[in-house]
């Protein structure tokens, strides 16, 4: 019974599922790099100080917002989305691969997997 | 220096990252953060961001082909990563709080350990006694393929390696980096997994760690766009290079040059943080 997960199809397609979502989240953001560069690339470069929270791109609804203005840089961050959520759907996943092999005890592993990364992506929406 | 410029260099020392960190397996995260603070002057929270969001890419880009051989110990990875998930939002968090000088020495340390970790000799011993009663619960034993069928292997020291485990996510959040080598220690020296198994659950590890600070970094404002370009795609392109050459080229001498290179790095993150020049 422990073998189903180690080298099964869902296992393939975890895999297969990780590489889609760094393919789509490159082509996003190689996408959204071209408009950043054609816009801004005889602009000097400002990484010497650091901005923190005052950063345009730095929320999803900032992002949005960006997107809609079609900015390259929201089009980038929307690719670095995708990436994030990438490792987070392979949990969401083996949660199912549990669900059928019933194994409950690592069902309640997953979410709590699954809960600490939520946390972290609320988080700073509404802690300081 | 324009940004179309500065973009391109960065594209360029990033593909040359990736290409050298997959060739030894020791991750191109680490040279970005160095390549990103001592050459271009960047601030250090904003390569912590970009060296984090390439360690997701990479990492999940690498778990296609690792699946293929079928070892990823899928539970071992789960129950861990319960761990690192843990270490890496208080990582995030201690991370806003800590000098940046401080976080520079604590990179240049973990750098030297890791090239350390890479250059010492490896000796593996398989455990088969199912001992660790915490083992059979978690049901983390399992088997591997070998040319010669399948190796049963068990797990002990669950405690000590979960602890390492919330240490490793701890250091993964508070530098932006994978810490593969803390992982691997963890399953190779304290909870004795065959290498095969522990390498693969590890990279399955990386980026699930990365992607539990990633949301509170993005927040922090330490995710740049116009950064993440040339660095993931740099990463990403090199990664894909080196597993390319990977199957045919010696790597162990490669790895000891790259080892020493590292530690070169390293002093000099070092020298710069004890003189506070982040």
């Amino acid at each position: 019974m422990r073998k189903i997960l180690q080298d099964d199809d869902l296992e393939y397609a975890m895999g297969n599922l990780l590489r889609l979502g760094v393919v789509v989240s490159s082509i996003i953001v190689a996408f959204g790099g071209i408009i950043y560069l054609y816009k801004h690339g005889m602009h000097l470069p400002h990484y010497t100080t650091f901005i923190g929270d005052k950063s345009m791109f730095n929320s999803v609804s900032k992002i949005i917002i960006g997107l809609k203005e079609w900015k390259g840089q929201a089009i980038i961050q929307l690719g670095v989305l995708v990436l994030i959520f990438t490792p987070i759907a392979r949990i969401i996943f083996s949660f199912i691969g549990f669900l059928i092999e019933k194994d409950l005890l690592y069902m309640v592993l997953t979410l709590i997997v699954l809960a600490i990364i939520t946390f972290s992506l609320l988080a700073g929406t509404n802690i300081v | 220096m324009t940004i179309l410029t500065f973009t391109l260099l960065i594209f360029l020392g990033s593909l040359l990252a990736g290409f050298l960190g997959s060739l030894t397996g020791l991750g191109g995260g680490f040279v970005i953060i160095p390549m990103l603070t001592l050459l271009f002057g960047v601030d250090i929270r904003y390569a912590i961001g970009a060296s984090l969001v390439a360690v997701i890419a990479t990492s999940s880009g690498a778990a296609a082909a690792y699946v293929k051989e079928g070892i990823t110990n899928i539970r071992l990875g789960m129950f861990l990563e319960i761990a690192t998930t843990t270490g890496a939002v208080l990582g995030a968090y201690v991370a806003v709080y800590t000098p940046v000088n401080t976080i520079a020495i604590i990179f240049g340390g973990i750098l030297i350990f890791s090239a350390y970790i890479s250059l010492k000799k490896k000796s593996e011993v398989i455990q088969q006694s199912d001992k660790s009663a915490l083992a059979r619960t978690f049901k983390l034993n399992g088997t591997y393929p070998t040319p010669q069928g399948e190796i049963a292997y068990t797990v002990t020291n669950v405690i000590g390696g979960f602890f390492t485990m919330v240490g490793a996510g701890l250091l993964s959040g508070l530098l932006g980096v994978g810490s593969g080598a803390l992982k691997v220690l963890a399953m190779d020296n304290i909870m004795r997994i065959p290498f095969k198994v522990s390498t693969t659950t590890s990279n399955f590890m990386i980026g699930v760690t990365a992607a539990a600070s990633a949301g509170i970094y993005l927040y922090r404002g330490y995710i740049d766009p116009g950064l993440c370009l040339p660095v993931t795609l740099g990463v990403l392109g090199g990664a894909l290079l080196g597993s390319r050459f990977l199957t045919n080229a010696k790597t162990s001498r490669l790895r000891n040059i790259f080892a020493f290179v590292i530690i070169a790095i390293a002093l000099e993150m070092l020298y710069n943080g004890f003189t506070k020049k982040f």
